[in-house]
Order: C-alpha cells, then structure tokens, then sequence
C-alpha cells in the first residue's frame, strides 16, 4: 500500500505552499512534490495601463522584497524609453538604485536569516515547535534577536530614503530616479548614533557570517549533508565576472563549474530560457532551452550567485568568498544549507556597498532621468535577495503595457525545492515506523533555505504555512500535519 | 470698494462681497468646505454635492448659493460631515480607485478628502465597474476608472485656440468624458500637463512623466487638503 504524506502549509516561507510525499507499501518514498496552491496574475491585470505605472504596480506582488520587482520593471521600462541598458543611466541615477537595492537585500536577507532560519540553528530542527520560533529566539538569544531587528530596519530606512518609502515607494522611474540622496540623509545612515550606523552594520554582518561559520564547525554533518545534490547554477554577474547584484550578464555554470550559458545579454533570455508547466503546480518550471526540460533546469539565490561569480568587488566580503570557495577547493557549492552562508557573505557585500555608495559624491547631484527613443519592448533583470529575477513588458504606440512576463527567483529555483524536498525525503522519512514533526520539518528546512518567497512565484496572495501529508497507493490520506 | 455683507457660518461672523457665492466666501474666512468640482472664477455646476451646507435648515450647495446679508450657515456639523464622507465612499465604490499604483496619489483631492475625513471601510458594496482606458490622444491618458464626472476638465480647459477639447458622451451611468481627438492631437506638453492638473483625480494623465515626484514632496504629503484655508485668517 502506497502511503501519501502532505505538507501543509509550509511555515516561515513567504507565501502558501503544499507538499506530498507518496510511500510505498514498506514506506518508501516513491515520490514527493511542492505544490504551489495560490493564483494572483499580475502579468494579466498590469495589460492596458501606461508603461510608467509598471514599476510601483507590480511591487505590490511582494511586500517583502517589493525593491526587486520596483527595480526590475524601471529597468525594463529603461529600455522602452531609451535610456539602455545598465549604464545607461546618469551616474545619480544608477547609484541612487544601487543603493535602493543593496538596502533591499541587506533587510530582506537579515530578515530571513535571523526571523526565518535562526530558529532552526538555535534550537535544533527538531525542538518543540512551541519554542522553535522567533518568539522563542528574543527570549532566549535576545542579543541576537534585537540585531536581527536593529538591521532590518537599517535596510529599511535606506529603502525610504531612496523609494520614499519603507514599502512600496515610487524612487525608480522609467530613464532614473526622482530624488536624489540629500547630506542629512546620508549623514544619517553614516553617522548615526550606535547601532544605526553603517559601519555597526558591517561588524555585526561579520558577526553573523562567524556565528555560522562557527555552527557549521559543530554540526559539519547537518550542513554539508542535508539535502545536498548536484546542480547547474545561474546568476547575473558583471561583464569583468565579478559579482553585482544589480546589473549584468547572464551566466550558468554546470555541477562541475563549466560555464554551460555564456555571459549573455538579458535582453535576449528568451533565447536561452523557457519555462515548462505542470499540472499539479501554479509555479513554472524554468530550464536552459540548449540542455532540454530534464538537465536545464538550475539554481538561483545566494548559492548560485557564489559559485557564478569570479569574485566579489568589496574587500571583507571578498575574503569570506575565498574562505567559500577553498571549503570545495573551488569547484560549484551544492550543500543546500550552505545557501545560509552565502547569504550572510552577500549581507556582508551589501552592507559594504552601501558605505562605498553612501559616501559617493554623486549621490548628491541633481542629473536624475535620462532619456532616448523610445522603442516598444524590454527586459528588466537584477539579482534579487532570492535570486535572479526577469521582467519582460511590450508596450503598444499609446503607452500602455500589452505582455508582460515575469520569471521570479522562487519560480527560478521551483525544480531545486522539489529536488530538495525528495532529498530529505528519501533519508528521512523513508524506512520510518512514524512521521514525527521533526520529520515533516526537516523538509521545511529544506525549502526553507532557499527562502522561497511563494506569493511571488505564482503572482498569489496568501500567507507562509504548509502542510505534510501521508497517502497510501490508494490515495487514502493516512497522517496529516500542519505546521 | 463694494459693501461688505455681514453673515455666520456655526456662529463665526464673517464678512463676503454682494454676489460672492457661499463657498467663495467661506474660503476669504478661512473656513474649509470641501468641493471636488469647484474652481474659483469659473462658473459653478454644483456636480459633486461635497460643499453642502445648511442654511435655515435646508441642504443647499454652497458653490451655487450667493451670500445674503444676516445668513446663517451651518457648516462643521455631524450631519453634514457624515453626509460629505458618505459622498467621499461613493465615489471611491462607483469607480476604480486603487490609490497604490495611481501617480496622482498625493495630489489626489478624493485622496485627500478620504484622509480628512478618516474614511475607514465605505458603507456601500463596491460596484467594480468595467472602464476603459483611453490612451489614443498623443499627450494624455483618460482612465475612465477614476472619472468622477465633476466636469471640471469640460468647464474650464480650453486648447491654446480657445477651443474645448473636453466634452461629456453618453448618458446616465454609462455617461463619460469624451476627449476630441483631432484638437487633442496638437496639445503642448505644457497645457497636456495643465489638463492633468485641473482634474481632482487621476483620470487626466500626461503621458509619459509618472511619479516624478518624490514621495514627501506632494502636495498633500505634509498638510491636509484645506489646511492652507483655515491657515489665512
Ligand atoms: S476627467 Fe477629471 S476633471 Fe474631467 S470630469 Fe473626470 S474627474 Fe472631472
């Protein structure tokens, strides 16, 4: 008798997310899914309105990382009105994004790494979920917990310096920006008094890339084993390969680190990517078209965008990089959990970018729209904190927006969940007499650390729990737990 | 000089020109009614129905109503302010008003009256109605979604030759503003934008320079609508 074990709703995820794992009659795993339930389509409803409303409407698919899907659209909306590509913006108008951006993926990956993760570290995978939680973190690790906070907001108030607003802002319009970054604001953010001050910021980013270099020495077998398997890997990177998390080409790296997509231009993606549908899923299955729906698919995020990149431009950073790096004697890195310390190498790069864009000169000039002949399509892509993300519009002769197609980070990393998910599935629910909650979030923890964000992914409206639950061959529902 | 009239608006004496309407007057005594289709020095129409007040217990709009000597007008009263809010609701459910994404946000006056007026949840059921986009004219946008029909663009834009370009088809609920498409074909950027100003709402845009304007900037981002009024006197 088959038995069939579901998910549901997968917790401290952003967004709604199921998963199934069928047994068979010795309680083998002979297949598991992530099912993705929610539905929203924003690529529909922005159809008609003018091009420049793109940008602040489409953010509103996220509140978490609403700067990504701001930024990608402006970007795409760059080349409709003939400000190019890049750096085709006026010096003010590309560093004051930068900035925007660089605040973004410090908040968005402080957020997941300290609300989100820590608690998994701290207590174990298997704690009392009572406890597991980032209520049980502030009473327990306070320290810890008030740095989480104190750095999120950091991020946050950059992000209102430079949107206008924490959530939601309008900074980045088609061909710039609308404001620029005045003296009081940037004295702020460099001389603010202890915590609020960007070099606090750096230090505790330090801190936080020790804190799990230090976990992963204890619990070396945990972090390197745990849903671990090969993969390709594709980020944008700079033309000089470097990382940025901005702007660039697109590059992917196979299992090995052969590079298999070659730096190519982002306006032309659909030459290289398509994506398939499944009918069990609302999330899209992208892959690399030259290497089929089968080998093409690839990771993004964190770890991806380290085993891409050649090095990365900011000097503390950098030197964490090279410690990632010679951990596997240079070769791609495809220990799931180690996507967490990737994610803490690119808080500390980001918090770095921010001091060197903060104390840039041309933060405080007043060039801020540049613009040329308008054509009537284009393509937005930046690195978002969850991985690369597309944004791809037409517009018509009257200004308003006829296609628009978006390929988020989670959708980009869809494949990978579900192969993560099989992974734990296979050494930790297989075999076994009972499924404990320990068990049910294991598998979390393996979604979880890509940090899917599943509202997005399928343009859906929800909020962040799953479900396990157990079917026999029958499809008869044995267990169920809710997490 | 002409003679001034004495009257009272809850008990405030103030002071108006002969044949100044109501809500004229109240604004030279910095009194705030609120009005969406009011703009001074063009004729009134009495569309919106947000100026009304009280006067000797009859609901009249004070836009259209000329001040007479010893009349006493009711204005700040619970009644009044909830049948202004109720008409602020209805317009926000007759339409498609989705602030988020609406470059005009901050320099809405529908926003800015549902602020001052706190309007939380409206009483009325949304109608979501299907509108359309018109974005034919090589300068500006018609979002029918956000018309509120005060006929301000009809009574008062006129092209650089004295022409209207503005002008209502249909009729009524199916009524909607009409843009003439061969004048509207030669607008300037400039009157483009100054079409866009004189509408209250979001439903006249200029092409192509959206949210230019940085958040904090706007113009009801500090002070509420009608704060400028009461700040005079
Ligand atoms: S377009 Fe604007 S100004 Fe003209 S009637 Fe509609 S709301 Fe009033």
């Amino acid at each position: 008798m088959t038995k069939k074990i579901t998910i549901e709703p997968v917790t401290r995820v952003e967004g709604h997310g199921k998963v199934t794992i069928y047994l068979d009659d010795n309680g083998n795993v002979v297949q598991s899914r992530l099912h993705i339930v929610e539905f929203r389509g924003f690529e529909r409803f922005v159809q008609g309105r003018p091009y420049w409303e793109a940008p602040v409407l489409v953010q509103r698919l996220c509140g978490i990382c609403p700067v990504s899907h701001h930024l990608a659209a402006a970007k795409a909306m760059d080349v409709i009105v003939g400000a190019g590509t890049g750096d085709g913006l006026t010096l003010t108008g590309e560093k004051m994004r930068r900035l925007m951006h660089y605040g973004q993926i410090f908040q968005s990956h402080v957020l997941h790494f300290f609300h989100l993760a820590s608690p998994d570290l701290l207590f174990g995978i298997d704690a009392d979920p009572a406890i597991r939680n980032i209520i049980g973190v502030a009473m327990k690790f306070k320290d810890i917990a008030v740095q989480g906070v104190m750095m999120r907001k950091f991020g946050q108030e950059i992000i209102e310096v430079t949107a206008g607003k924490k959530i939601h802002g309008t900074g980045a319009i088609p061909g710039g920006i609308n404001k620029n970054l005045s003296i009081e604001e940037r004295d702020r953010f460099l001389y603010g008094p202890d915590p609020m001050n960007v070099d606090k910021m750096i230090s505790w980013s330090l801190d936080a890339v020790n804190f799990f270099k230090d976990y992963h020495k204890k619990h070396r077998e945990l972090i390197d084993t745990f849903a671990a398997f090969p993969s390709n890997h594709l980020s944008l990177v700079r033309k000089d390969g470097a990382m940025d998390l901005y702007d660039g080409v697109i590059r992917a790296i196979d299992t090995d680190g052969k590079k298999i997509l070659h730096d190519v231009d982002p306006q032309d993606y659909l030459k290289y990517i398509a994506e398939e549908v499944k009918n069990w899923s609302y999330m899209k299955f992208p892959y690399l078209v030259e290497y089929g729906k089968k080998d093409g698919w690839y990771r993004v995020g964190p770890l991806a965008r380290l085993n891409t990149a050649d090095f990365i431009p900011s000097p503390l950073a950098q030197k964490e990089f090279e410690e990632f790096k010679a951990y596997t004697n240079g070769k791609p890195n495809n220990m799931s959990m180690h996507m967490h310390w990737a994610r803490l190498i690119e808080t500390l790069h980001a918090a770095e970018m921010m001091k060197e864009l903060l104390n840039d000169p041309d933060l405080q000039k007043d060039d801020l729209v540049i613009k040329g002949t308008r054509v009537n399509e284009g393509v937005g892509m930046l690195e978002a904190p969850r991985g690369t993300l597309f944004h791809h519009y037409r517009v018509n002769e009257n200004d308003q927006i006829t296609m628009a197609n978006l390929i988020v980070s989670t959708t980009n990393n869809n494949e990978p969940m579900n192969i993560a998910v099989r992974c734990v599935a296979d050494s930790m629910i297989s075999g076994q007499k009972e499924i404990t909650e320990g068990m049910l979030n294991a598998v979390e923890v393996a979604i979880r650390a890509y940090d899917p964000c599943l509202s997005c992914a399928t343009h859906a409206l929800g909020k962040m729990p799953l479900e396990v639950s157990l079917y026999d061959s029958k499809n008869n529902l044995i267990d169920k737990k809710r997490t | 000089m002409s003679e001034k009239i004495k009257f009272t608006i809850d008990d405030k004496e103030c002071f108006a020109e002969k044949g100044q309407n109501v809500l004229d007057a109240a604004t030279d005594n910095g009194i705030f009614i609120p009005a969406l289709c009011h703009i001074r020095g063009v004729k009134p129409a009495g569309a919106c129905r947000l100026c009304n007040v009280k006067i000797a217990g009859r609901l009249m709009t004070a836009c259209t109503t000329p001040v007479e000597s010893g009349m006493e007008i009711e204005n700040d009263i619970p009644e009044i302010q909830d049948l202004r809010l109720a008409i602020i609701e209805m317009l926000f459910v007759e339409g498609n008003h989705f602030c988020p994404a609406c470059e005009k946000s901050g320099n809405c006056e529908l926003q800015a009256l549902a602020y001052r007026y706190q309007m939380m949840v409206p009483r009325f059921p949304y109608e979501f109605p299907v509108k359309e986009i018109d974005a034919s004219c090589p300068k500006l946008i018609i979002d029918h979604n956000r018309c509120i029909l005060c006929k301000r663009c009809i009574r008062s834009f006129k092209d650089e030759n004295g022409k209207n370009i503005f002008a209502f088809k249909k009729r009524g609920h199916k009524l909607q503003i009409n843009i003439d498409e061969k004048l509207s074909a030669n607008l300037s950027d400039e009157m483009a934008q100054k079409a866009m100003d004189i509408c209250p709402v979001g439903a006249i845009i200029h092409k192509g320079k959206g949210f230019d304007e940085p958040i904090g900037t706007r113009k009801y981002d500090k002070v509420p609508i009608g704060s400028d009024i009461e700040s005079v006197v």
